[in-house]
């Protein structure tokens, strides 16, 4: 038995709006694993299982989402990754 | 707590001192009469281009990808903050070293900015050694007459110091 979920069409929440910027971070053979684990940990106050998962997204697929928001939210997220030396763009999400 | 003999000592005040002359802001903002005043004043500056240095251009990435405009106006705004970022790393490790004997002992902002400071460190010799995620192995069994092969032992040596920092930062955390 399966249910089928009921998808109603919603107007986007004013948050939905206002967060279409993303903070992309990409690998690079540099930075240690552990070290970009950390950074995500401290920055962005992410769990270790959460702050692990988007390190190995990176490691593995070459780059990972790990913030969205405002472009200026982005801008300044961007700039604190650089301060620790971790590559990082941001970008509209489309 | 990390153990730091007086050769590794050496070796890392040194390299302090290479990285602040690496990435310290090339020159001083324009603050003559004809240069715009609020320029002068939160200090944005005029060059908006990505470094031609590879290590300086990892350091210093374009924030857009897509956008040069974009990028060059972020990198206006933000690249001097962040050189003098890793500037005052850089300055707070070679003062630590200073003072301290064989064993170094860091709270949590002082290791912050050896992390950075490492990773910085790491970042500048990486590239210059060209390091690729696969030719780790090949760097490492360098003949010693290798100009290439003194630079990797060196890499290698503050790879290692960096994970020990993260790995006690991370048990306190």
């Amino acid at each position: 038995m399966s249910i089928t979920p009921v998808e109603i069409e919603r107007p986007l929440l004013a948050e939905e709006v206002d967060r279409p910027w993303i903070t992309i971070v990409w690998n690079d053979p540099i930075n240690l694993m552990s070290y970009v684990t950390y950074v995500f940990m401290t920055y962005f106050k992410y769990d270790r299982a959460k702050a692990e998962r988007l390190m190995m997204d990176v490691h593995e697929r070459g780059k990972a989402v790990v913030s969205n928001g405002t472009r200026e939210e982005m801008e300044r997220d961007v700039t604190a990754l650089h301060s620790y030396g971790l590559w990082a763009t941001l970008q509209k999400d489309d | 707590m990390l153990c730091i003999d007086a050769t590794e000592k050496a070796v890392l005040v040194s390299l302090a001192g290479q990285l602040i002359a690496f990435v310290a802001p090339a020159e001083a903002i324009d603050t003559t009469e004809t240069a715009d005043p609020l320029a002068v004043i939160v200090g944005i500056d005029e060059v908006a281009e990505t470094p031609t240095d590879p290590a300086l251009a990892r350091m210093f990435p374009a924030a857009y990808q897509d956008d040069e405009e974009a990028a060059g106006d972020f990198r206006r705004f933000t690249e001097r903050d962040l050189r003098a970022g890793k500037v005052a790393n850089a300055e707070t490790v070679a003062a630590g070293l200073e003072r301290s004997g064989e064993k170094v002992v860091l709270n949590g902002a002082e290791a912050m900015c050896w992390l950075g400071f490492l990773n910085d460190t790491r970042i500048a010799i990486g590239t210059r050694l060209e390091i690729t995620e696969e030719n780790h192995d090949e760097l490492a069994e360098l003949p010693e007459e290798d100009p290439r092969a003194g630079l990797f032992d060196v890499y290698d040596w503050l790879t290692f110091l960096q994970d020990s920092l993260v790995q006690l930062q991370l048990l306190d955390s």
